[in-house]
């Protein structure tokens, strides 16, 4: 969770990402973010994100993209 | 029959009426035979292309569902027995379930693919043919030769383009597990045809439309109202202001080589209203009717005049369409193999920032490639579809230099500032936009270049404004509209307008304004002689 937390800030450094649950709805990643972040996610987890898992409630906080990579991991 | 035609405003009551009248099961029923009938009235050739597409994603969806229920079937028995021991680990391990699995993906895959190239195919035999010969014909002229390919004769079937779009984004969700697949035919039918959103879209995802559209809705005299005050509306903005500044923007258009310069900045200024009054009338009139028979449509406009750059303001116009390109062009463009690939070459070779921008812009270029296309099969769209690419790309780029200067200025609340935000939206998108207003590129850039080349700002003082079909009277009910449209969309930045009234005013008083308002449709809507009623400008897509 520590490694997707630093990936977060880097992209969005003034965000409370412990608390932030309304990161896509609230316009705060936007589709840009979104993309750096898969492509951190495939280097740093090695799981693939599909186009079919970019739905917001997937994005919408730091614990939902961290259960995203975990069914992902699971599944591989 | 157009949406401003007494025919359709006829249709549109014969049908509330009857949805309201007739028994729980033939509601939806109902609805498709009066879309098809709306249908009919825009050529009744038209009608074989919506049912093609309608017919090729509803197998596609059918199949792609049929088979995810076989295959997640077949996968429990693997593991059944891979439980009991029955069978070789081979056979029904995990290793061999996670085969079977992608297997049957693959499949549903190119069942996917083919629904959405058949119905693609069919928007872009219709829509593309022509541009592409004109294309070839150019390419034959470069190279001397003089031979030319002749054009073919097809209409473009109105709302063609959202249909399809709508049909596709059906096919890639039930490919995608969102929903399941209509098994009823003509329950899909409907979905793929409902009129009010025929026309000009919103574009629906069928996860969000179906439910409300085939639940039989009782009578609700506050539904029916608050519908009926959203077409008028509608009504308002298309029939008094759009259609009214048509009349000036066309004289304008239509002769560059006297209307430069200032008179390109009025194109501008202009095209820009007619066009805002013109789609979200429109779009009124959709969601309005479609309310009037209790049917939640989603919203398609959220103030887009008061964005801050023009990345929101993309988010905020024709939302239905920029999502559309986000869900089913942008993401799996970005996130496929290949760019994910390429992300990581150009990380390695051209260094970490190049390497992550990189999928990101070429999948951006992609979309508003595609943007531009849909618009229109010209180069004036694409060139329009890549200019918004260019802005938005500049403005991204130059993101970090924005974050220095907020940190040594401090514009937190500033109203100037918001203002300035706001004003450089308005001009930058009002200036894209003529290139849907002049003839062909070149004319486009040389008319823009124009305003900066012949300062005639002072002709505008000698009459000139009267020349362009309008008269002085238009100009006071075209400022008058404005200055009600500006008000009417701040009120609404903090709630519905409609909610506000109807806590706020007793039911009088709201009617007498919607009466009033249609009073003003009637007495200064731009009829004028030999009326002949504007057809709506995203009609065309």
């Amino acid at each position: 969770m520590d490694e997707l937390i630093d990936i977060l800030k880097e992209i969005h450094p003034d965000v409370d990402y412990a608390t932030a649950t309304n990161l896509v709805d609230g316009k705060i990643l936007d589709s840009f973010d979104i993309i750096s972040l898969v492509s951190e996610i495939a280097d740093k987890f090695d799981v693939v994100v599909s186009a079919e898992h970019m739905i917001p409630e997937n994005f919408n906080s730091a614990q939902a993209i961290w259960d995203l990579i975990q069914k992902l991991e699971d599944e591989e | 029959m157009l949406f401003t035609s007494y025919k359709f405003i006829g249709f549109v009551i014969l049908l509330v009426a009857l949805y309201y009248v007739l028994p729980k099961k033939a509601k939806w029923p109902l609805l498709l035979l009066g879309s098809y009938v709306f249908y009919y009235f825009a050529g009744w050739k038209f009608l074989f292309y919506i049912a093609a597409v309608t017919v090729i994603t509803y197998v596609a969806g059918l199949l792609i569902s049929r088979n995810k229920v076989r295959a997640d079937a077949r996968f429990a028995e693997l593991k059944a027995l891979e439980k009991s021991g029955s069978a070789s680990p081979e056979e029904v391990g995990k290793e061999a379930r996670k085969r079977y699995k992608e297997a049957q993906k693959k499949k549903r895959r190119l069942i996917m693919t083919i629904g959405i190239v058949l119905a693609l195919g069919i928007l872009a035999v219709v829509k593309y043919t022509n541009f592409t010969i004109h294309n070839i014909n150019g390419i034959l002229s470069v190279f001397g030769s003089t031979k030319r390919l002749g054009f073919l004769e097809i209409a473009l079937p109105m709302g063609i383009s959202f249909y399809t779009f709508q049909a596709v984004s059906y096919v890639i969700d039930v490919y995608r597990d969102r929903h399941e697949a209509q098994k009823n035919f003509f329950k899909y039918a409907l979905f793929v045809s409902f009129f009010p959103q025929l026309v000009q879209g919103p574009i629906s995802r069928y996860g969000d439309l179906s439910k409300e559209l085939f639940t039989p809705h009782k009578f609700s005299g506050r539904v029916l109202e608050r519908g009926l005050q959203r077409v008028i509306w509608g009504y308002f903005k298309k029939v008094v202001i759009a259609d009214r500044i048509l009349t000036a923007v066309n004289a304008l258009i239509a002769a560059p080589a006297t209307y430069k310069g200032v008179y390109v900045f009025l194109v501008m200024m202009f095209y820009a209203l007619e066009l805002y009054a013109d789609f979200t009338g429109g779009i009124d009139i959709t969601i309005g009717i479609a309310e009037m028979l209790g049917i939640p449509v989603k919203e398609n406009f959220e103030r887009p005049f008061f964005s801050k750059n023009i990345a929101e303001y993309w988010r905020r116009w024709h939302i239905t369409m920029g999502t559309w390109f986000t869900d089913y062009i942008f993401y799996p463009i970005s996130v496929s193999g290949p760019m994910l690939k390429l992300s990581k070459w150009s990380r390695k070779h051209l260094g970490e920032k190049v390497g992550k921008r990189l999928p990101v812009y070429l999948a951006s270029f992609i979309v508003w490639f595609t943007t531009g296309i849909w618009h229109g099969a010209s180069w004036n769209f694409i060139v329009w579809g890549l200019g918004n690419f260019v802005v938005i790309m500049i403005s991204q780029e130059l993101e970090p230099l924005y974050r220095k200067f907020h940190k040594k200025v401090n514009t937190d609340g500033s109203t100037a500032y918001k203002t300035f935000q706001v004003g450089r939206t308005v001009l930058l998108m009002s200036a894209l936009r003529l290139f849907d207003c002049y003839r062909d590129v070149p004319l486009t850039f040389k008319m823009f270049g124009t305003m900066f080349t012949t300062w005639n700002w002072k002709t505008l003082g000698s009459g000139t404004l009267m020349h362009l079909g309008l008269v002085r009277s238009d100009y006071v009910i075209l400022g008058l509209g404005t200055i009600l449209l500006i008000v009417v969309s701040m009120i609404g930045r903090s709630g519905s307008v409609r909610d506000k009234m109807e806590k706020k005013m007793p039911l009088v008083a709201r009617w007498g304004i919607f009466t009033l308002l249609v009073l003003i449709i009637l007495v200064f809507g731009a009829y004028g002689q030999g009326y002949d009623a504007a057809q709506f400008i995203y009609n065309q897509f």
